[in-house]
C-alpha cells in the first residue's frame, strides 16, 4: 500500500523545479452528486448556476414584487446565474446597476424596507467592501433600532466567493467572516446545486436580510438533478453528511469536498473514522449539531479558505471548546488560509488543501 | 489629421513617385501637427490647435505606441497559451492615452490607474520584460511575481488597483502631498467610464476642488464598462462634465498629439495653483474586457473593425508623420522590427524566467515583524510552507 507521504506528495519543495501553472491549482477536490429527496418531484440536470437561476426563477414567478438587479445581470450576468430571466419577466423586474456596490446595496435595502423581494447581486464578493457600511449599519440594525416598526427582511444579496486556482487577491476571497460579526443579518453558503436552490429560496423568504455567498468554483463543476418547483432548506441547521467516531470534520462551500476527500483518506491511510459536517448557515449557526457532534468525537478540525485570525473558524473553535471542553482529547484545530492576502502566486500552498488537513488529523490523533 | 501649411507645402515640394528611394536629409526635423478639436467644460479657453513635434519626439511616440500594442498581443498570446492566468486587461487602441500624456509628465509626477494597467506601466518607466514577468507571475516581475496583471508599480507609479474606482481617493491623497511638499507635481489619477459612476470617485472630486489639489483627474472613456455601454450605465455620458465644479476638457484620444496637448493645458492649469482639472479621453479598446471576454457579445465585429481601419492610434500617427516627412518609412519599419525582437526577447523570459522563492507568499505583510517578537510567524502556515525554504 501506498505510504502516507507518497500519498501527501512532496514536504521538500524545489521551487525552481515548479512552473507557474502547478502554483496555482486552487481547491483539489472531485465533485460527489447528491439526490434530491424523491417527494420534491420532478428534477433536471443543473449545475450550480442553473440552480441558482432555477431559484430565481420560481421567485420572480410567484411573487409579483421580486426584482433582481446588479452589474450586468440583465444579459446572464458574468457567471451566467441570471440567464433568461429578464427575457421571461421583464426588464422592469431584471435590471442592470451602474458599478456602485454601495449604491446597490443601499438601495436594495431600501426597496426592501418598502415591502419588495429583493434579490441584489454583487459581481463578486471581494467587491462588496463598498457596501459594508450599508449592511452594517443599515441592514443589520432595521429591525432592532426601530423596534420592529421597520426591517429589510425581503432582502437577499447573493455573491459569487472562493478561490478557483487563478483568481489571484481580489476575484478569490471569502468574506464570510466579516459577516458572521453583524448580529441581524443571515450569511448562508451552499455546497451545491440542490442546496443551492434550496438554501437561496429559503433566504429569499426568509424575514430578515440574507446573505448568500455561492462558491464559484462549483458554478460549473457542481452538476446534479435538482427539483424544478420551489422547495426550501433551513436555514440555520448544520448537516452531518458523513457519520464518523474519532473526529469531527467542519466546512462549509467548496471546502466541504475537500473534507470529503479527507475523510476518505484518514480512513484508508490512518484507520481514522471522522464525521464530516457542512454548516450551510454561518451566521446564526447551528450550534447543537456541531456541539453533539463533537462531544461524541472528541476531536475538531475546522477548515476554511478565510485567513486564519479572526477567521469564522476561530469563533467555532471558541464555541467548541467551551461546549465540549470535558469531552475533548485534543486542542481544536484550524487549517485555514495564511495570514495574508490571498495570493498570486503559491496558491496551492495557501489553500486548506487535502495534506494540510490530513496533517493536522494527525496531529488531534496523536496528541 | 489635417496638416498645417507648411507641412503640405513640403510635402508637395519633395513629390517623387516610382520606387521612392527616400533621401533623409529631406526629412523635416519638425512639424506643426493639428490638434483634434476639443470640448470645454467651465474652461474659458483650452488646448493649442496646432503643436510643434520634432522627428525625435515622433519616433518616441510611434515606438512608444508601437511597444504597448505588440507587448498587449504577447500578454493576449501568453494568456491563450495558459502561461498567464487570472486576470488580464488588454490596453490595445488606447495606446495614445497613456503615450500622449507621458510626453508632457515627468517621472517626477505620479500616476495612478485602474486595472487595464500594462500600457502605463510600460510608459512608466517597466521594461516589457519586467510587465509580462509580472503577468506570468516570476520574480522578475515589477511586483516580484506577488501582483499579476492588476498590480503593477514603478516609481512614481502607484498602480495598477483592481478594485474600481478605488484608485481615485488615492490619486487625490498623493496629490495633496505633492501639494504639501510643495513640490511642483501634478498627480494623474486615472479611471475609466465604469468606475465614473463610484461614489467615491466624487468624493475624491469634492476633496480636489475644496483644496485645491493639483490633481489632473482622467476619465478614460473607452464606451463600454465591461459589457456595458455607456449609454446604459451613466445618466450622463459627457464624462467631462461631471466633477461639476472641476473644469473639464474632452479629448480625442485617438491621436496622440491631442492627448499630449490636453495634458500640457492639463499639468500648466493645475501647476498654477487653480486646483483639479478632469479630462475625458475618449479611446477605445479592442479587446473585451478582460480576456474572458470575447468583446463581440455586446457590440458588433464590425465597430471593432471600423476603429481598427479609420481611428487606430498607431496607423494615424504612422500616415500623418509619413505625410509631413517627419520620419522616414524605412525608420518606422526599423522601429517595428526593433519593438517585435524586444518584445519576443521579454516573451521568452516571461515563459522562462525563475519563480518567486516559496517564502514570498508570505513575506511584505508587514514591514517587518512586530517588534518585541523574535520569533514571529505569520500565522496559519505550517510545515509544508516552511520546509519549501
Amino acid at each position: 500500500c501506498r505510504s502516507l507521504a507518497a500519498r501527501l506528495g512532496p514536504v521538500c519543495l524545489d521551487a525552481a523545479s515548479f512552473s507557474h501553472r502547478r502554483l496555482s491549482f486552487g481547491p483539489q477536490f472531485v465533485y460527489t452528486p447528491e439526490s434530491a429527496d424523491k417527494s420534491l418531484g420532478e428534477t433536471s440536470r443543473m449545475n450550480l448556476f442553473q440552480a441558482v437561476t432555477s431559484a430565481l426563477d420560481n421567485t420572480l414567478a410567484n411573487d409579483p414584487s421580486a426584482v433582481v438587479f446588479g452589474e450586468d445581470v440583465a444579459f446572464g450576468g458574468v457567471f451566467r446565474c441570471t440567464v433568461g430571466l429578464k427575457d421571461k419577466y421583464g426588464k422592469d423586474r431584471v435590471f442592470n446597476t451602474p458599478l456602485s456596490e454601495q449604491g446597490i446595496v443601499g438601495f436594495a435595502i431600501g426597496h426592501a424596507v418598502a415591502g419588495a423581494t429583493t434579490v441584489a447581486e454583487i459581481q463578486f464578493g471581494d467587491y462588496i467592501f463598498p457596501a459594508f457600511d450599508q449592511i452594517a449599519n443599515e441592514a443589520s440594525k432595521y429591525r432592532y433600532r426601530s423596534g420592529n416598526h421597520f426591517n429589510c427582511g425581503s432582502l437577499t444579496v447573493r455573491a459569487p466567493i472562493g478561490a478557483v486556482g487563478h483568481g489571484a487577491l481580489y476575484h478569490s476571497q471569502s468574506p464570510e467572516g466579516f459577516f458572521a460579526h453583524l448580529p441581524g443579518i443571515k450569511v448562508v453558503i451552499p455546497r451545491g446545486p440542490i442546496q443551492a436552490k434550496g438554501l437561496l429560496l429559503a433566504c429569499i423568504n426568509d424575514p430578515d436580510p440574507c446573505f448568500y455567498f455561492e462558491p464559484k468554483i462549483l458554478y460549473r463543476s457542481a452538476v446534479e438533478d435538482v427539483p424544478v418547483n420551489g422547495y426550501v432548506l433551513p436555514i440555520g441547521k448544520a448537516e452531518v453528511l458523513i457519520e464518523g467516531s474519532d473526529v469531527t470534520l467542519i466546512g462549509y462551500g467548496t471546502q466541504v469536498h475537500v473534507l470529503r476527500e479527507v475523510a476518505r483518506l484518514a480512513q484508508s491511510e490512518l484507520g481514522v473514522s471522522c464525521e464530516l459536517i457542512d454548516m450551510r448557515t454561518i451566521l446564526p449557526f447551528d450550534e447543537e449539531t456541531v456541539y453533539a457532534s463533537v462531544c461524541k468525537t472528541g476531536r475538531c478540525l475546522i477548515a476554511h479558505e478565510a485567513p486564519l485570525t479572526g477567521g469564522f473558524g476561530a469563533e467555532l473553535a471558541a464555541s467548541v471548546q467551551e461546549h465540549c471542553f470535558l469531552n475533548l482529547e485534543a486542542p481544536v484545530r484550524r487549517v485555514t488560509g495564511h495570514d495574508t492576502p490571498f495570493p498570486h502566486i503559491f496558491e496551492n500552498f495557501y489553500l486548506p488543501n487535502q495534506r494540510r488537513c490530513l496533517a493536522a488529523i494527525k496531529d488531534l490523533i496523536g496528541y | 489629421m489635417p496638416l498645417s501649411s507648411s507641412a503640405i507645402r513640403a510635402n508637395l515640394l519633395l513629390l517623387r513617385g516610382g520606387c521612392g528611394l527616400f533621401v533623409s536629409s529631406r526629412l523635416a526635423s519638425s512639424a506643426m501637427l493639428s490638434t483634434r478639436p476639443y470640448k470645454l467644460h467651465k474652461l474659458e479657453s483650452g488646448p493649442a490647435s496646432e503643436a510643434q513635434v520634432t522627428s525625435d519626439e515622433a519616433r518616441k511616440y510611434y515606438r512608444d505606441m508601437a511597444t504597448v500594442r505588440r507587448m498587449e498581443t504577447a500578454a493576449g498570446n501568453l494568456y491563450k497559451e495558459k502561461a498567464i492566468r487570472g486576470f488580464c486587461h488588454l490596453y490595445s487602441g488606447q495606446e495614445a492615452c497613456c503615450v500622449g500624456m507621458e510626453a508632457v509628465l515627468d517621472r517626477n509626477d505620479p500616476v495612478i490607474t485602474a486595472y487595464r494597467a500594462h500600457g502605463w506601466t510600460y510608459t512608466r518607466g517597466v521594461p516589457v520584460k519586467a510587465v509580462l514577468s509580472e503577468l506570468t507571475g516570476r520574480a522578475s516581475g515589477c511586483a516580484k511575481g506577488k501582483g499579476g496583471s492588476m498590480h503593477m508599480y514603478n516609481h512614481n507609479f502607484y498602480g495598477g488597483n483592481g478594485i474600481v474606482g478605488a484608485q481615485v481617493p488615492l490619486g487625490a491623497g498623493i496629490a495633496f502631498a505633492q501639494k504639501y511638499r510643495e513640490d511642483k507635481r501634478v498627480c494623474v489619477t486615472l479611471y475609466g467610464d465604469g468606475a465614473a459612476n463610484q461614489g467615491q470617485v466624487f468624493e475624491a472630486f469634492n476633496m480636489a476642488k475644496l483644496w485645491d489639489l493639483p490633481c489632473i483627474f482622467v476619465c478614460e472613456n473607452n464606451k463600454y464598462g465591461m459589457g456595458t455601454a455607456v449609454e446604459r450605465a451613466a445618466a450622463s455620458t459627457a464624462y467631462y462634465t461631471r466633477g461639476d465644479y472641476i473644469p473639464g476638457l474632452w479629448v480625442d484620444a485617438m491621436d496622440v498629439i491631442t492627448v499630449r496637448e490636453a495634458t500640457r493645458f492639463a499639468k500648466d492649469w493645475c501647476l498654477s495653483g487653480k486646483g483639479p482639472i478632469l479630462l475625458e479621453m475618449e479611446t477605445y479598446r479592442y479587446h473585451g474586457h478582460s480576456m474572458s471576454d470575447p468583446g463581440t457579445s455586446y457590440r458588433t465585429r464590425e465597430e471593432v473593425q471600423s476603429m481598427r481601419q479609420m481611428r487606430d492610434p498607431i496607423a494615424s500617427f504612422r500616415q500623418t508623420l509619413l505625410t509631413a516627412e517627419l520620419v522616414a518609412e524605412e525608420e518606422l519599419k526599423e522601429i517595428d522590427q526593433s519593438v517585435r525582437k524586444e518584445v519576443d526577447e521579454a516573451v521568452q523570459a516571461a515563459k522562462t524566467n525563475a519563480v518567486p522563492d516559496p517564502k514570498e507568499l508570505y513575506t511584505n505583510v508587514y514591514s517587518q515583524p512586530p517588534s518585541g517578537q523574535p520569533n514571529y510567524r505569520i500565522r496559519g502556515i505550517d510545515q509544508f510552507t516552511w520546509s519549501a525554504n
